[in-house]
């Protein structure tokens, strides 16, 4: 346990100062630079890629986490209960699709820039989290929900004082999902003219920098790594809580 | 898991899916069917369904669409309903080839005919009717299959006719075939290629870590962190990697191991794939019955005779569930390679994102969607064949 967390705050550090003070590193990327080229990528500052990169990925979630789980809610109520097969034929089905594909159909709908890459990642961000909500709001043990039943609980209390507590951990587990592949399509997302940390990558591989490809990487990879364990952490601690161990 | 259906669903002559789609449906037909472009770089003007060609040929199209919407209607009859969806798919291809046709007749040599958002919408909306009839009468996986087999062939019907060869997308087909079917080899190669790869590493590791806790414990979560990293970021590291192995061992550049190209995307892929691979190999044995493995070792079997035998048998659906992940996944992801000189269907998608041209994109994302969809279908009817009598599900 204390070895990872030495390595959790040796990483969040390096990529700190990653982010905040590249020149720093610049001997260790110099090695992989073109003669002559730049070593640092200079033309926005990493530290701004990274804000706009994390808000994309924040703002799609946020959205995708708040309708994928009012659906999940609608589609589990006798009223909607006729959606739910369709539903899970479109989360099964709709899982299939690609990211990439996702984000390069939603450029001719939409034109270049944020706007594509914010709705494709907020598309494609509803299934995780939607399937989960689902398996989350369906499988709640039986002897709860009887037992909430038979004190009293009208069927608001029941949704937010034992459902959704209940189901919360599996929910964040498909936050959590959404959230990686949001990050890494986020990516993608600077070849459609998003500015995320993507553009240090695709400028590296462009100018044959290898520099530039290895920070834009190494950036990237480090920030999905942290927030996976961070979201992991909290999932874990949760279920602990509440007695539903979090699935893997 | 089955949810019994509520008493709800049966009662009510219309099903709420049926409305919902139908209303869309509606909507949808006031949206732009086609667009008309004066060549291949101005924007389009759009058309609605009804005003793109004489009557006597746009009728029956849209008859069959809004027929098709209507007959999605009840609650009952799913065979209905699914042949309500197949009809109006046959009427809103109607229209697209009679509609281009009609529209190039009076246009310039250079226009150009596109479908807009109205067939799109129309297109996603009686999928979803199809979706929704086959969920409720959850076909068998034969008949599964069939079905895909008839769907594709449909498809390649549809496009070895010429009908839609009127369209700007197959217009660019044409003028780039073969650069599309190196691609689709190229794209296969490398999903394929990595998943062999994946399987060759994972199942014994697999097996390795399912019978030591110690080192299952190390080695899952280093597994799960690298499928973490985005897909565009492990391919950019694999570049500096792989030429700095070349640098130090020149014998590999000899066979075409270089920084760039496939070898960077065949390794990320692989790296990729191992998770799902390693990891349901792992669960796949996990999950032997305790009594089978007691009636195993009761009847004199080897360690071994029970991994092949017992464990790995019983575990097989498990193990091509993760097969399954694997290869939708590696589909999606070898799109990246594109980026990276890799080839395959993503150097259409990269080229058409650089040169604003929709139908190059088109030409990338559709095929690789298709893949993806085809190949998830068909692993679901292999995973569901693979069960023994009396296994059931594990979702």
């Amino acid at each position: 346990m204390r070895v990872a967390a030495v390595l959790r705050s040796t990483l969040a550090i390096v990529l700190l100062v990653l982010v905040m003070k590249p020149h720093w590193f610049a001997w260790a990327f110099a090695p992989f630079a073109p003669e002559g080229g730049p070593v640092i990528y200079e033309r926005a500052t990493l530290w701004s890629l990274a804000v706009s990169h994390l808000a994309l990925v924040v703002l799609a979630s946020a959205a995708a986490t708040l309708v994928a789980v009012t659906m999940a809610i609608l589609v589990t109520r006798p009223a909607g209960r006729a959606f739910l097969p369709l539903s899970r034929t479109i989360t099964n089905m709709g899982q299939t699709f690609p990211p990439v594909a996702v984000l390069a159909l939603a450029v001719p709908a939409l034109g270049f820039g944020a706007g594509p890459t914010l709705v494709a990642l907020f598309l494609y961000g509803l299934l995780p989290i939607f399937e989960n909500a689902i398996t989350g709001l369906t499988t709640l043990p039986s002897a709860t929900m009887e037992a909430a039943r038979g004190i009293g609980m009208s069927r608001w209390q029941r949704l937010l004082r034992v459902e959704l507590p209940l189901a919360f951990p599996i929910i964040l587990t498909g936050i959590r999902l959404s959230v990686v592949i949001a990050l890494g399509t986020a990516t993608i997302g600077s070849t459609v003219a998003a500015s995320t940390l993507g553009e240090v990558i695709i400028a590296g591989l462009l100018t044959n920098n290898t520099a530039f490809v290895l920070q834009g990487g190494l950036l990237v990879g480090l920030f999905a790594v942290l927030i996976y364990d961070s979201l992991l952490q909290l999932e874990q601690y949760l279920g602990r809580q509440t007695g539903r161990p979090a699935a893997g | 898991m089955i949810i019994a259906l509520s008493p709800e669903n049966r009662s009510g002559l219309l099903s709420p899916p049926g409305l919902l789609l139908a209303a869309l449906g509606g909507l949808a037909l006031q949206a732009p069917f086609l667009s008309l472009a004066a060549n291949r770089i101005v924007a389009g003007e759009g058309f609605n369904a009804w005003e793109l060609t004489e009557a006597s040929l746009a009728i029956p199209g849209l008859l069959a669409v809004v027929a098709g919407l209507l007959l999605g209607l009840p609650s009952r009859w799913h065979w209905l309903r699914l042949s309500g969806a197949v009809l109006g798919l046959a009427g809103l291809m109607w229209l697209l080839s009679s509609g281009a046709s009609a529209l190039l007749a009076d246009a310039g040599d250079y226009a150009r005919v596109s479908p807009g958002a109205g067939f799109w919408c129309l297109l996603v909306v009686l999928c979803l009717l199809m979706a929704d009839a086959l969920a409720q009468l959850s076909p068998g996986p034969a008949s599964r299959l069939t079905l895909l087999l008839l769907m594709l062939l449909a498809l390649a019907c549809l496009l070895y006719s010429g009908m839609l060869s009127q369209l700007s997308i197959l217009q660019e087909y044409a003028s780039r075939q073969d650069a599309l079917v190196s691609a689709a080899w190229q794209h296969l190669g490398l999903t394929l290629g990595s998943l062999t790869a994946a399987t060759l590493v994972g199942l014994p590791l697999g097996i390795c870590l399912y019978r030591r806790a110690s080192l299952r414990k190390a080695i899952l979560p280093i597994l799960s962190f690298l499928q973490t990293i985005p897909s565009l970021a492990m391919f950019g590291i694999m570049i500096p990697l792989l030429s700095g192995f070349v640098s130090i061992v020149p014998a590999a550049g000899h066979i075409g191991i270089a920084g760039v190209g496939f070898a960077p995307a065949f390794l990320a892929l692989l790296l990729y794939s191992l998770l799902p691979v390693t990891g349901n190999v792992v669960a796949g044995l996990q999950s032997t019955p305790a009594a089978a493995i007691e009636a195993a070792r009761a009847m004199g079997m080897s360690a071994r005779q029970r991994l092949f035998r017992v464990e790995l048998r019983l575990g097989l659906p498990m193990i091509l569930t993760g097969l399954r992940v694997a290869l939708v996944q590696t589909i999606g992801l070898a799109v990246i390679a594109g980026l990276i000189g890799g080839g395959g269907f993503g150097t259409f998608v990269f080229q058409g994102l650089n040169q604003t041209a929709t139908d190059l994109i088109l030409l990338g994302a559709l095929p690789t969607v298709a893949l993806a969809l085809s190949a998830a279908v068909a692993m679901d009817v292999v995973i569901e064949s693979s069960r023994t009598p009396g296994q059931g599900r594990h979702d």
